[in-house]
């Protein structure tokens, strides 16, 4: 059996690309895409300590995780959908409307 | 034994190098299907820790439903052309990576110091047999998490009606009048 920590290592390494990618990157749907990689870290660790405890309610709790996220997609695709309408990029750095 | 370590870190070096490759695409599209390749290896990873009917929602809901939609956003866009250098933030990126670094590196020193203390690792055979199967799962959701998984739905209905009404387009003056 691989030890738990290597799966807890991984997570929070999955995590940190996550963050990597929201801070570095400037295109939008790649921002996006780093969000839902961070929720896909936390999952993973929820899924570990389930496995460690024997406990089946890191499962729910990952179901509900998995809805949340799908919802958030939709909404977060749809403001991207209308940003771009209005300013027809989708360089991050070019939504300077509250900077002015 | 052996074989457990083998897909253990073959499907580890998937996900990173999937993740790692996602955020370095210029092009949202390879980007894409690099992160699916991050997701099915982090299924792998869900069905080797027992959670079978977990894993498979991974890559139905997420590589088969939220990644298409991210796929037809992409094509809607029409993003031909588009360029991502000359960042305007006063950190530069090194800093950035650096400071992600050593997020990275507490997070792993918390897990090292609470999860490599005596007496936390896996006992085998502690399990039920079913754990993790779509029954095991299904019992539990519909008995002791019933109201949250009720909620849900009324949260994917608000999502659906608030994608829809943000994503609208508004109608002209001259739309209007015909």
């Amino acid at each position: 059996m691989v030890p738990i920590a290597h799966y807890l290592i991984l997570s929070a390494l999955l995590f940190a690309i996550g963050t990597i990618g929201v801070v570095i990157s400037r295109n939008l749907i790649i921002i996006f895409m780093a969000i839902e990689l961070m929720l896909n870290a936390a999952n993973l660790a929820i899924i570990t300590f389930s496995r460690m405890n024997g406990n089946i309610d890191g499962h729910a709790f990952v179901f509900i995780v998995l809805t949340v996220a799908a919802a958030e997609a939709a909404v977060g695709l749809a403001i991207i959908i209308m940003i771009f309408r209005n300013k027809e990029t989708i360089n991050a750095d070019k939504y300077n409307l509250l900077k002015r | 034994m052996l074989l457990e370590t083998v897909i253990f870190y073959s499907a580890a070096v998937l996900a990173i190098g999937g993740a790692v490759m996602m955020i370095r695409q210029q092009n949202p599209v390879a980007s894409v299907l690099y992160f699916i390749v991050s997701l099915v290896a982090q299924a792998i990873l869900y069905v080797q820790l027992s959670a079978l009917f977990v894993g498979a929602l991974l890559i139905i809901i997420y590589a088969g439903a939220i990644m298409v939609l991210f796929l037809f956003v992409i094509m809607l866009l029409n993003l031909r052309g588009e360029r991502f250098e000359g960042s305007q933030s006063k950190l530069g990126s090194g800093t950035k990576f650096i400071l992600s670094i050593i997020f990275f590196i507490e997070i792993a020193f918390v897990i090292k110091q609470m999860v490599f203390a005596p007496g936390t690792e896996i006992q085998a055979g502690q399990l039920a047999d079913n754990f993790g199967s779509v029954e095991m799962v299904a019992t539990h959701l519909f008995r002791e998490y019933l109201y949250p998984f009720e909620l849900t739905s009324i949260l994917l209905l608000v999502a659906i009606i608030g994608a829809v009404v943000i994503a609208r387009r508004e109608k002209t003056d001259t739309e209007r009048e015909i």
